[in-house]
């Protein structure tokens, strides 16, 4: 009985060609925006997701300040990074690496670049795994004498010298101060998120002195912590905890400093985007509900004009069933077919989309997941179900003799 | 068996239309044999479509008792009366009433598919075709095919399940003299060759001479 409803349904939809493809394409554009909303929605939470990952799994951040309570936070300073480096108080902390951070503008031969600065210290190339493409990372005596020497990212090598080879030995001038670079970065690729290769490093003790004045002397911006292994986060968290409470005082009240880890930062922007595709996928949900709408009218409209089909299948012996089942398997028919459809579609925008990202550097990988397209097929076949209902309720209560009469 | 496949009493009909009330049908009563061909005559108005519409299953009456086929139908439910259209009623209509675009076959079929045949549809729906004369048109659509030639199909489709009674209710009140002389032919020559019960609702005394009885109804009653 329903294979002969699916064939009297797909008989009275074929006979109506282009007022069947008009209410599809209501359902296509509906299931297409939410399967291409989703796909980019969770294609650029992965990239964020991944490029925090890409930070390493066993690093803490600490920076100055805790909650909106605390007034007057100590600053961060170097002894407290020194406090730190504690074996004994901190058996679970590696290394340590302070640093200071700003903008400064970089130039040579004429080009001049805005890029991020930061000062760090040796320890810097071990906690965050820094790499060199050439030349030789910030030592002791550089720290010492307050060099006025510079890493280069990749990025700021190509934009002042359009190379990245034999860079090394050049001069370049960091706020109108000269400075001799000492080695290139290796290339991080763009992440979309933070551009990993569009920044210089220089000597901590120089960036104090010179470049990024802060009122207190020794103060920091932030001290990198590395833990033994991602297991002991949650133990250096504590001893650095206990540590800069010791040393700020804070014991009693609220801490006055912040210690985030990396699964915080994956966390918070899992928030964010997470919402955000919510946000997306629930305005492309809106143009399903006006494809859902769409097929109601058209459904309301093809009763009307059945009338005396209908009476006259029920002068034949169709139950209210029959009748019912006939019209709903119109209405999900339709429906279903435009959220294969807009499966497609979704996929196609997901793509293009992807593409140009890519294009613009921006490497968003949409997914289309298994569980967006059962979700689209079922949430369409639900719209044409609950949509088809009540045209077809509709049909299924008319009285024979009635509908008969209707001219 | 009941000897009867009609047998109603004191039917009453009231339409409310508004705040007033038609009476289509005063207590009616009227009995048809098995294989009897009657016709029922009446001036317009006078409550034969309305009778027609009770005697088969597609509208209940206001009060009154009704066996058809031996069974009493007042106290079923609108599935049920669905299933007894469907067993035991044929309808031919002046309008011949076929789906406009399905072909002599699927409108022949159609009965079937609600009573629930699965098996060999085409070949009782094709047979039933050759019986009305239509062989060579079972898949012509009803704007293929002639006034004459619709209600034909239309007479194969209400004997397709073998029911109890055939109703026509002015069969022949849409066609010119010549294809309804024939279908007038047609519909007797069932009767007689395969014992089909016939009511036949005609203005025509011609016709109604042709039959076994004729009934005629004065505002909602049988005239003696
Ligand atoms: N659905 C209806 N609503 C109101 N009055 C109706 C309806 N159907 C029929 N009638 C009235 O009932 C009477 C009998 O109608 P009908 O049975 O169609 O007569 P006939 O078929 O003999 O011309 C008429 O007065 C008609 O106006
Ligand atoms: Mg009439």
């Amino acid at each position: 009985m329903y294979w002969n409803s699916i064939i009297t349904a797909l008989e009275s939809l074929t006979a109506n060609k282009l007022r069947s493809a008009l209410t599809i394409l209501g359902i296509v554009i509906g299931v297409g925006a939410v399967i291409a909303m989703l796909a980019i929605g969770s294609g650029a939470q992965n990239t964020i997701t991944g490029s925090i990952e890409g930070i390493g799994t066993n690093l803490l951040f600490v920076v100055s300040g805790g909650s909106e309570d605390v007034r007057n936070p100590k600053p961060l300073t170097l002894d407290d990074a020194e406090a730190l480096t504690d074996s004994f108080q901190a058996p679970s902390v590696l290394g340590v690496a302070p640093t200071l951070q700003g903008n400064a503008e970089v130039s040579a031969q004429g080009e001049i670049h805005i890029t991020q600065l930061n000062g760090v210290t040796t320890e810097y190339e071990f906690v965050r795994n820094a790499t060199l493409y050439e030349g030789e990372f910030i030592n002791e005596a550089h720290l010492l004498g307050r060099s006025a020497v510079v890493l280069l990212g990749w990025d700021v090598a190509e934009e002042l010298f359009g190379r990245t080879d034999g860079v090394t030995g050049q001069r370049v001038r960091i706020e109108g101060q000269p400075f001799t670079v000492i080695g290139v970065l290796a290339q991080k690729g763009g992440t979309g998120f933070t551009n990993e290769d569009d920044r210089v490093l220089v000597p901590l003790t120089t960036a104090q002195a010179r470049l990024l004045r802060r009122s207190t002397p020794n103060r920091v911006d932030m001290i990198l912590v590395q833990a033994v292994s991602a297991d002991d986060v949650a133990a250096a968290t504590e001893e650095v905890s206990a540590i800069l409470r010791a040393r700020h005082r804070t014991a009693i009240g609220e801490d006055d400093f912040t210690v985030f880890n990396q699964q915080d930062f994956v966390d918070t922007a899992q928030q964010i985007t997470g919402v955000f595709t919510i946000f997306l996928g629930g305005i492309a949900a809106i143009s399903l509900l006006v494809g859902g709408i769409g097929i109601m009218n058209i459904m309301l409209v093809s009763v009307i004009e059945r009338t005396r089909e209908i009476g006259l299948r029920k002068a034949l012996g169709a139950r209210k069933s029959d009748i019912l089942v006939q019209f709903l398997a119109e209405s999900s028919l339709l429906s279903l077919t435009g959220g294969i459809l807009g499966i497609v579609l979704g996929w196609l925008i997901a793509t293009i989309v992807g593409i140009i990202a890519a294009n613009a550097n921006a490497d968003i990988n949409p997914v289309i997941g298994l569980d967006a397209v059962l979700l689209a097929t079922l949430f369409s076949t639900a719209v044409g179900l609950f949509f088809g209902l009540y045209p077809a309720n509709r049909a299924a209560s008319l009285e024979p003799v009635e509908a008969l009469r209707y001219e | 068996m009941s000897d009867y496949v009609v047998d109603a009493r004191d039917l009453t009909k009231v339409y409310q239309m508004g705040d007033v009330e038609v009476h289509a049908l005063r207590g009616l009563s009227i009995k048809i044999k098995r294989g009897e061909v009657m016709s029922i005559m009446g001036p317009s108005g006078s409550g034969k479509s309305t009778l027609m519409n009770t005697l088969g299953c597609l509208d209940r009456p206001t009060s009154g008792d009704y066996l058809l086929d031996g069974e009493s139908v007042a106290e079923l439910d609108d599935d049920q009366l669905a299933d007894i259209r469907n067993r035991k009623v044929g309808f031919i209509f002046q309008t011949f009433n076929l789906l406009p675009r399905a072909t002599a076959m699927a409108n022949v079929e159609l009965p079937m598919r609600y009573a629930g045949v699965t098996e060999g549809r085409s070949q009782r729906a094709q047979a039933a075709l050759e019986t009305v004369g239509l062989g060579d048109r079972v898949h012509h659509r009803p704007n293929e095919l002639s006034g004459g030639q619709q209600q034909r199909v239309a007479i194969a489709r209400a004997l397709i399940n073998n029911p109890a009674i055939v109703m026509a209710d002015e069969p022949t009140g849409n066609l010119d003299t010549k294809s309804g002389d024939e279908i007038m032919k047609l519909l007797l020559g069932l009767n007689e060759e395969q014992g089909v019960t016939l009511i036949i609702v005609t203005h025509d005394p011609e016709i109604a001479a042709r039959t076994n009885r004729i009934v005629t109804i004065r505002d909602g009653r049988v005239e003696d």
